[in-house]
């Protein structure tokens, strides 16, 4: 009984925050203004400029994870090698950065990249010619990565140094070089942490609108912008719950294969 | 059980006694709602001071903060000050009494020019008192445009790609391409909005950001050429950076006006009146402009000013600058839909 009760904070918690605005979203998305019962609302992530802001959105966020997992990866390799004291000096400094409200940082990055900005200024320096990347795809890439790599870093970081020295000495043992030790131990085991990393930069990259209405300069229309459009501006709040819902879907829809992959690779590992 | 009956009737009688108190002095009050920072307050203590009459002063950023508000019904308003297309909307839903504005002393203050304005939403000029206006022109840098420029034309001729600011809102944006063709930026003509459309996307290439806020930022800092803005916005941006200016085209604009209303709750209408006249003295207004510095309608004020600001544009645009300029009302919801779908048309190309 007092268990029941320490968990009801939870289950409001839970109720009133996820599963009740999930219910209203649900209910206005197979909905019309007038009350009645319709598809269209999510149907319309087929029409020709939801489709587009979707494979827009996919093709950055894609672009954006396997970025992420390249920088993560080879960082968590340097820092499992080197010192203990070193190690929690380089997580500290990851962090350092999700100290700051992200908005701020991404303002900053919009200075920094900006015609005039101080990128360029360094450049012309170096005489250079200027970048033109801020309102471009390419800046919103970055921003994303810049600010969603900690949630790689974190999840690969965790996985890679918690194998076991163990397991690498033995396979030193048994002849194993650099290379094996990598695909045949380490490779397997840090994947769990790659599969939770990608999940956590995905999702947000897939549902970004504040980076990309900043650094694409209001130009480059995700899917994210049309409902945030559709829910402050167009005050159609029934389209714009559709198109979250079937954005959900989707992103749904991903991490189930990506859930399959991870067990595929977990049977593997037991083969390995 | 007892314990709360007492401190209920303690709270009760407390209650009788402040509400005493105010009965007894009888002093008179008005509760005002108006934006952030858009009156001197300096204005408020000298009007309190003059006639005694007790100001409750309230503030809200957006018109729709200041509606939800309004029409929650906490706190009961007397006057009101927001923008055109929001005073429309309360004169429509008949929150708004009717004031009579030519029995007051100072109203003469005001331009017949700005009475036209608020005409749109106002019919007979029978509710709405216009307080501070403005246009949308181009704030320009003019070290990186050679000619001076007149004209909605040197956003549309490809000849400063990429040095383009556009606004970042469904109105403001197809107001440039509409006045640029010569239509009004209220029609409900399909056929016109669809024209200003295919402009915007011809256009759209040559754009370097669509932005609302930052965008008078972008041309003080050196990063665009021009970029459509508020005239107030223009101003600010001169003080930052000399070598802006600011033009209202030549095929019209936008100008936006804020307006007082005087609501139906309002019971002293006298008290109401009297700071409406207050608004119009040409001390008051005056200090209230060198509060904000936007444009006022107050015609007393205008002629009092310096020359150099007199001469400034962005401030006091002449009024054949103007001539072209429509204020901004509603749109049905068919046409309002049909904003709403081009704009994402043109945002996806």
């Amino acid at each position: 009984m007092n268990r029941k009760l320490l968990a009801a904070p939870y289950l409001v918690w839970v109720a009133g925050f996820i599963i009740i605005p999930l219910l209203f979203i649900l209910g206005k998305a197979l909905t019309t203004a007038d009350g009645g019962f319709t598809l269209q609302n999510i149907a319309a992530i087929a029409s020709p400029i939801h489709r587009k802001a979707l494979l827009l959105s996919l093709q950055l966020a894609l672009l954006c994870t396997v970025i992420c997992v390249l920088l993560a990866y080879p960082l968590a390799l340097i820092v499992r090698s080197s010192k203990l004291n070193q190690q929690s000096i380089v997580m500290f400094i990851l962090i350092l950065p999700m100290w700051m409200n992200f908005i701020l940082r991404i303002l900053a990055l919009q200075m920094l990249l900006s015609n005039n900005g101080i990128l360029n200024m360094i450049l012309s320096r170096f005489s250079i010619a200027p970048l033109e990347i801020i309102n471009t795809p390419a800046a919103i890439v970055f921003g994303m990565v810049y600010d969603f790599l900690p949630y790689m870093i974190l999840p690969v970081m965790n996985s890679i140094l918690s194998i076991d020295n163990n397991l690498i000495a033995a396979a030193r043992d048994l002849g194993a070089n650099g290379f094996h030790v990598f695909w045949k131990v380490i490779f397997p085991l840090s994947l769990p942490g790659v599969a939770s990393g990608i999940t956590m930069v995905f999702v947000p990259a897939m549902t970004a609108f504040v980076i990309s209405d900043i650094l694409g300069g209001g130009k480059i229309q995700l899917l994210g912008n049309v409902i945030e459009q559709e829910f402050s501006v167009s005050m159609d709040w029934n389209l714009g719950s559709g198109l979250s819902v079937a954005l959900m879907l989707f992103i749904l829809a991903t991490s189930l294969l990506l859930g399959r992959g991870q067990n595929q690779s977990d049977r593997g590992r037991l083969l390995w | 059980m007892k314990k709360w009956c007492y401190l209920a009737a303690a709270v009760c009688c407390a209650a009788l006694t402040l509400s005493g108190c105010n009965n007894k002095e009888e002093t008179e009050s008005l509760t005002i709602f108006n934006y952030g920072e858009y009156m001197d307050p300096d204005v408020i203590d000298m009007f309190e001071e003059e006639t005694g009459i007790e100001i409750k002063y309230e503030e809200a950023t957006t018109p729709e903060e200041m509606y939800t508000k309004y029409s929650s019904g906490a706190i009961s308003y007397d006057l009101l000050c927001t923008s055109d297309y929001m005073i429309q909307r309360l004169i429509n839903e008949g929150e708004v009494q009717k004031v009579d504005f030519s029995s007051m002393q100072h109203t003469g203050n005001i331009g017949d020019k700005y009475w036209e304005f608020a005409s749109v939403f106002d019919p007979d000029n029978e509710y709405a008192l216009p307080y501070f206006w403005g246009t949308v022109g181009i704030l320009y840098d003019t070290t990186k445009v050679d000619a001076p420029v007149d004209s909605w034309d040197v956003l549309f001729n490809g000849d400063y790609a990429n040095n383009i600011i556009m606004p970042n809102s469904q109105r403001d944006a197809f107001m440039v391409a509409l006045k640029y063709l010569g239509y009004s930026l209220n029609t409900s003509d399909e056929a016109q909005i669809r024209e200003a459309q295919q402009l915007l996307l011809q256009q759209k290439p040559d754009v370097q950001s669509y932005l609302v806020d930052e965008a008078r930022d972008e041309v003080v800092a050196g990063n665009a050429a021009m970029a459509v803005v508020y005239s107030g916005e223009a101003y600010l941006g001169h003080e930052y950076n000399n070598n802006l200016a600011y033009t209202i085209p030549k095929e019209g604009s936008n100008v936006w006006l804020d307006t007082w209303i005087v609501t139906k709750h309002c019971q002293n209408v006298d008290a109401a009146e009297k700071f409406l006249d207050f608004l119009c003295r040409e001390d008051v207004a005056a200090m209230n402009f060198e509060y904000i510095y936007y444009s006022t309608p107050n015609e007393a004020v205008i002629n009092s000013l310096d020359p150099e600001l007199r001469n400034n544009e962005s401030l006091v645009p002449a009024d054949s600058a103007t001539d072209n300029c429509e204020v901004c009302t509603q749109t049905d919801a068919a046409v309002t839909q049909l904003y709403s779908d081009l704009w994402k048309e043109l945002k996806s190309e």
